[in-house]
């Protein structure tokens, strides 16, 4: 995106010779636009850094009272780790997953067929995807009639139903790892890589059939193993494609917010910075601390913007 | 089938040549194809389960379906749509989702043709100040926007949600827009400069009809956007007659966590349209939804 940017930019510049209307045009058809920013988005920025620093009902200012409780409250604490958790093993898992599907599909003639099963689930709304997951989810106690797809499978393998949106502890082994390793985030986790892999697999098979078919032939001739083709080329190659999916990814982790809200409403220890944010405005009508997390989420993203703008830079 | 085109007999060196490279590329079919079933079966089983009565669905597993008597309904989407508020829902969800698609690529394609085709000073700054609006989680909007709305009483209403709408979608369609708009044939404005033609009409004339594919994105990525939102709808239309389908899903499965015969038809109902635009329009679907997901 950044370089897109300032090719168009530079482009701009050189048409500086056209014909230009007096630039008091040009404002009245931005006019509609920036009322809407400055009105929605400018100003609700201000107001929320303001809010942050202020009481339950933004009466009185408290000082960094509220970004103390963010940081020193077991509950929020344990969102922001479960964030990290998003954020690592959701990007991770999506282009990786990404990758591995936008190399094997290339290969193959049914390619936009396979491509287009794997990217439907970026057409529907978390709301649903929650819906779907939470069937395939679905557990009852041990002996009775497993409808979820996972249980059935397993106790049909002789293992024990797993309650996989409540359990914290290691299905199957009952080991208990510290937070946020818990297998209902995990569950959870998997919800999002099945809605957002296809969208990683589409970007870099595209940027993949932008690599020259010479360099892949001339590294077969002089012997290069398949493995050897991926690794030493085809990854370097797509490393640019494959940070900025990343940043992308990472993105919509640090905001997720329907997913767990939908499957779990974040009990059982999987709340988010999200939910926890919409529980502090609408259950317990704390706006300073609502405030204080939306913060530490506009913070958390602005670097991973910068890292991805000067990638493009250097 | 002609009789006269020399069927390759099993020993014949072409046939095996064949047979061995399928059976080498063997394990690529299998792994995209499992891959491929692993993806869908979920949403398979959804489709699958809100045909069937509601004893079967509590009682056996969708996949024990196919087994004859068949037992297959339509009473769930009777139910769900008559009464679960799923019908009124759908109409809320359009009647949210097309204002909210439409004002602000209207909105954003005027102040894209002045980013792109008008000069005045700060411009450059000012198109990259609204385009690094893009990082802004809506989270960080949400609280000073309820008070305003509040103040003015529009929370709780469509033109309320609309506004809203508006303005997060604003910063991507200004960039998708102004990056297309900057790109058209320069010679082609100016000679309609020449002749006389208004700045309206050279907009509504020349850059819409020109820039269909990029308007076909974005409308679909905005509008998907808009329907499929849960957040935003949660927050300002604070209102359950009012609520798209996404709030009543959301209800459905914290008030009949278990009843999936509703569950599963609702959520289907939900999908339809977003299905139905993915089939018809793969390609400006495909680019409007990887475009847009820079959208911070």
């Amino acid at each position: 995106m950044p370089r897109l940017l300032t090719k168009l930019l530079e482009s701009n510049r050189q048409r500086a010779g056209r014909p230009s209307p007096r630039s008091l045009v040009a404002w009245l058809w931005l006019l509609p636009a920036l009322a809407f920013i400055a009105v929605f988005l400018i100003y609700p920025v201000v107001d929320t850094f303001r809010i942050s620093f202020m009481n339950a009902d933004s009466t009185a200012y408290i000082g960094i009272g509220n970004y103390v409780h963010v940081f020193t409250s077991r509950a929020t604490q344990d969102a922001l780790l479960n964030n990290v958790l998003w954020l690592s093993f959701f990007t991770l898992l999506a282009v990786g997953l990404g990758v591995v599907l936008a190399v094997l599909t290339g290969r193959v003639r049914y390619e936009s067929l396979a491509k287009a099963a794997i990217f439907i689930p970026m057409a529907i709304s978390f709301v649903a995807a929650g819906v779907i997951w939470k069937f395939v989810y679905a557990y009852s106690p041990e002996g009775f009639s497993q409808i979820g797809l996972i249980n059935a499978t397993g106790t049909s393998m002789g293992l024990p139903p797993v309650a996989w949106l409540v359990q914290q502890q290691i299905a199957y082994t009952g080991q208990v790892l510290p937070t946020p390793l818990h297998t209902n985030n995990f569950a959870l986790i998997l919800v999002g890589v099945w809605m957002w892999t296809g969208f990683a697999m589409v970007i870099l098979s595209a940027s993949l059939k932008g690599i020259p078919v010479e360099i892949i032939e001339a590294a077969r001739v002089d012997g290069a193993s398949e493995w050897q083709v991926f690794w030493r080329i085809l990854l370097p190659m797509l490393s640019p494609t494959i940070a900025v999916v990343a940043t992308t990814l990472i993105i919509q982790a640090l905001k997720n917010f329907d997913i767990v809200w939908v499957m779990t409403a974040g009990n059982f220890n999987t709340d988010v910075v999200a939910t926890l944010m919409y529980k502090q405005m609408f259950n317990f009508r704390h706006f300073g601390q609502a405030g204080a997390l939306a913060v530490i989420l506009l913070l958390a993203m602005i670097p991973v913007m910068l890292i991805n703008v000067r990638r493009f830079r250097a | 089938m002609s009789e006269a085109v020399e069927q390759p007999s099993p020993d014949s060196p072409g046939f095996r040549r064949a047979l061995k490279k399928l059976a080498s590329r063997l394990p690529l079919h299998t792994v995209i194809v499992i891959v491929v079933l692993l993806w869908m079966t979920p949403a398979f089983g959804l489709l699958i389960s809100s045909f069937r009565p509601p004893s079967e669905i509590a009682s056996t597993g969708w996949w024990t379906a196919f087994q004859t008597p068949f037992k297959f309904t339509l009473d769930n989407y009777r139910t769900v749509l008559a009464q679960n508020r799923m019908g009124q829902s759908f109409l809320n969800s359009l009647i949210i989702s097309v204002p909210s698609t439409v004002i602000p690529i209207l909105v954003a394609g005027f102040a894209a043709f002045a980013f792109a085709w008008m000069k005045f000073p700060g411009r450059d700054f000012l198109f990259i100040f609204v385009v690094a609006l893009l990082v802004v989680p809506i989270q960080m909007t949400l609280i000073p926007v309820l008070r305003l709305l509040a103040d003015v009483r529009l929370v709780g209403t469509f033109p309320g949600i609309w506004l809203a709408h508006t303005a997060y979608g604003l910063p991507f369609a200004i960039f998708l827009l102004r990056n297309f708009f900057a790109a058209l044939p320069r010679e082609l404005l100016e000679s309609a400069y020449l002749d006389g033609a208004s700045n309206l009409r050279i907009f509504f004339r020349l850059i819409f009809p020109l820039s269909v594919p990029a308007i076909a994105s974005l409308t679909i990525f905005q509008f998907l956007w808009v329907w499929n939102d849960l957040l935003v709808a949660l927050v300002y239309l604070q209102d359950p007659s009012k609520s798209p389908m996404t709030v009543t899903i959301n209800n459905l499965v914290s008030s009949f966590g278990t009843q999936w015969q509703l569950l599963t038809a609702a959520a289907f109902i939900s999908m339809m349209l977003p299905l139905a635009l993915f089939f018809a329009l793969q390609r400006y679907f495909v680019e409007g939804i990887t475009a847009g997901a820079i959208k911070g």
